[in-house]
């Protein structure tokens, strides 16, 4: 069962840094649990403390002045590695939702598979929510999953976002995945049965095919 | 109207396209890891789950192990146990591990291909994003999350929709000294870390027809870095005797059919891409990057750019690089000292990358200022290292042949670079921390790496390589 998502109104944590990799959000020292709680604590490690474990007072999350439920970053947010701990860590430390211009392909399909909604915005509306949250950081950001929208409250600027509508079905009413392929297992023994040219590309061997 | 590789492999393998849905995408293998496999197991265990096909399952421990006395017990705590837990998960499962000690252990995108489980027309997913390697052979290859990783062990299916398909032809005669590493580090400075991202990405044109299987993984391993879903090159004569006669290959009546098959997998004449690039071999230098993405990458003798080149909304993420690098507006990376060179990976350790370097390194001595790693990608690499004997040639040279990992490209082994030092390195990404809390890369070819392990400095290596001088 997936985390429901379906409607947020928050203040914003921002973060306006563009092409922020896997590998910031969380290093790679820190894959090391082999289960999926905790890594929000290791969040954005070393931006966040210094090599002693201090706080780095000039880093967002360091500074009290910002806080919210919606995490929004520059453009390219999440590229590199695939490790899905870094949508966990984000997760687990208390996000819902990140926005950016742009994201990375496997990010954003390991966000949506962990009720951490993925919003991609235009570059202007980026923007706008940096500049509202600069100038007033209780500005609030509101995200309407059902009606694929999201808004600055204090100025009412709004802009429709895109989302497969099976993953907005899965993210609304807790689906998963697996539920769903294996509702198909049929289908998939039937796939594997059928004459197929890769039949002929097998090795025959007992460990692999 | 034509079909184009990827689509002929993707549609061969949809197992139920229903509208609205993303496909259910049919997965031929499926390669597992310590890292992000262990929550996956938990999750089948919590669903009474087996998995689906075991046989489809090749696992191996690369991430976490120890590149050097790989007999003794892993020192680190967290890394031996998630070792342990693959061993385990392994076991219970009834999954084929290949874990420390055995010979064919190694970098999972390496040991795919040696062992004949990569081949054309095939469909391979990973936990790793770097999985798009297999790509070179003709095949549909990406890296997923974990709850992915447990969906393909609980159904050997992915729910993935369609990416967009570019191309991406490069033609014409290298320079002397460039290689594959060059080429894709050139497209990615070109085209951006996101310029392929929501692709999966064809390469063509003669001047990757003309390169090995170990140059096309090079390239393809690094399609990630551009953002693309998986790249891929449409299977020829090389792709073929590459995989003829390995372990897992198939073999008589079945060779002759899988070849007949391979053959009709290329992209038709008239077939559509969404978006179609070209380069020219001929502009490609010997490459070097000097931020903190794969994205920036110049060739050896450029300039860096000046933090003006950038539009306004660009140049905080610009200046937050070059400090993190240690680096300046406008500076030549030409002739800068450097610390460590790291030889490895899996974008460049194949026995074809430690050939190059042995070629180049032979009677010559490593720089006093410099640490030396090279990590071969296998034991079976390793072996072969060593019966070619340039395990002799690197020792000559100042520094040791290595046992097999990911070793320093990731800072989660105990290969880490030290915080503020340089490290001219072979391996795909050159993020903050990437290769150590605070390290500095300069991605680069194994020939500029070898290179820079002989000067101590960044190097062209076009400049050491003598006249008619094979290697390159």
């Amino acid at each position: 069962m997936t985390k429901i998502f379906k409607h947020i109104q928050t203040s914003v944590v921002p973060l306006p840094i563009e092409n922020i990799d896997t590998d910031q959000i969380i290093p790679a020292r820190f894959l090391k649990a082999t289960t999926r709680e905790g890594f929000g604590n290791n969040l954005f490690r070393d931006w966040r403390f210094d090599e002693n474990d201090n706080p780095k007072q000039d880093f967002v999350l360091n500074n009290p002045t910002y806080s919210g439920k919606i995490l929004v970053a520059g453009k390219n947010f999440g590229c590199g590695s695939s490790r899905e701990h870094a949508a966990w860590a984000i997760s687990d430390y208390g996000f819902d939702a990140v926005v950016s211009s742009f994201f990375a392909d496997i990010f954003k399909g390991n966000a949506l598979n962990n009720g951490l909604l993925p919003v991609q915005v235009s570059d202007d509306f980026l923007k706008k929510i940096f500049d509202a949250v600069f100038a007033d950081h209780t500005a609030e950001v509101e995200i309407d999953l059902e009606n694929q929208f999201i808004k600055i409250s204090s100025t009412g600027e709004q802009e429709s976002f895109e989302i497969n509508p099976y993953k907005k079905a899965c993210l609304i009413n807790g689906y998963d995945d697996i539920d769903y392929i294996l509702s198909n297992t049929e289908k998939i023994v039937e796939y594997e049965q059928a004459p197929n040219p890769l039949r002929g590309n097998r090795s025959g061997s007992d460990k692999h095919l | 109207m034509g079909k184009t590789l990827f689509d002929k492999i993707w549609d061969a393998h949809v197992v139920s396209s229903k509208e609205g849905f993303p496909d259910i995408l049919y997965i031929d293998t499926h390669f597992i890891h310590e890292v992000t496999s262990p929550q996956a197991f938990d999750g089948l265990r919590q669903r009474g789950l087996p998995v689906f096909r075991p046989k489809q399952t090749v696992a191996t421990a690369d991430h976490n192990v120890p590149t050097w006395n790989q007999h003794l017990p892993i020192k680190e705590e967290l890394s031996r146990y998630q070792v342990d837990m693959l061993t385990k998960n392994c076991a219970e499962f009834g999954i084929e591990l290949y874990g420390l000690g055995h010979p064919y252990q190694g970098i999972v995108h390496v040991i795919g291909p040696e062992l004949g489980v990569t081949r054309p027309g095939c469909t391979y997913v990973c936990g790793d994003s770097h999985t798009s390697t297999h790509g070179a052979f003709g095949a549909i290859a990406f890296g997923i999350g974990t709850s992915q990783v447990e969906q393909v062990l609980a159904t050997q299916c992915l729910l993935q929709s369609r990416p967009k398909r570019m191309k991406i032809e490069v033609n014409g005669q290298l320079q002397k000294g460039v290689g594959a590493k060059d080429i894709i580090l050139y497209i990615i400075s070109q085209i951006s870390a996101a310029g392929g991202t929501g692709f999966a990405v064809e390469y063509a044109g003669d001047a990757i027809r003309s390169l090995s299987m170990e140059g096309r993984m090079t390239i393809c391993n690094m399609s990630i870095e551009m953002g693309a879903r998986c790249g891929l090159i449409a299977p020829d004569d090389t792709t073929i005797n590459y995989v003829k006669g390995r372990e897992f290959a198939p073999k008589g009546e079945e060779w002759d059919k899988a070849v007949a098959y391979w053959k009709t997998l290329y992209s038709d004449e008239d077939a559509q891409f969404d978006e179609v690039l070209s380069f020219k071999a001929e502009d490609i230098e010997p490459m070097i990057t000097y931020g903190t993405n794969p994205g920036m990458g110049i060739g050896v003798t450029q300039h860096i750019p000046a933090t003006e080149d950038f539009e306004q909304k660009e140049q905080g993420s610009y200046k937050k690089a070059l400090d993190y690098m240690g680096l300046h507006d406008d500076e030549q990376l030409l002739g800068k000292p450097i610390d460590y060179v790291f030889i490895g990976s899996c974008t460049n350790s194949r026995i074809e990358d430690l050939r190059q370097v042995a070629a180049f390194v032979k009677g010559k001595q490593k720089a006093e200022n410099v640490t030396v790693w090279v990590v071969p990608g296998s034991k079976q690499v390793e072996a072969q290292a060593k019966a070619e004997g340039l395990d002799k040639i690197f020792e000559a040279a100042g520094f040791p042949l290595r046992e097999p990992g990911c070793s320093a490209c990731l800072g989660m082994n105990e290969d880490k670079i030290p915080a503020g030092k340089y490290c001219v390195s072979t391996s795909n990404r050159n993020f903050e921390g990437r290769q150590g809390p605070n390290s500095r890369t300069f991605l680069a070819s194994p020939l500029t790496a070898a290179a820079a392990a002989v000067t101590g400095r960044v190097t062209d290596i076009r400049e050491l390589l003598n006249e008619g001088e094979l290697v390159g």
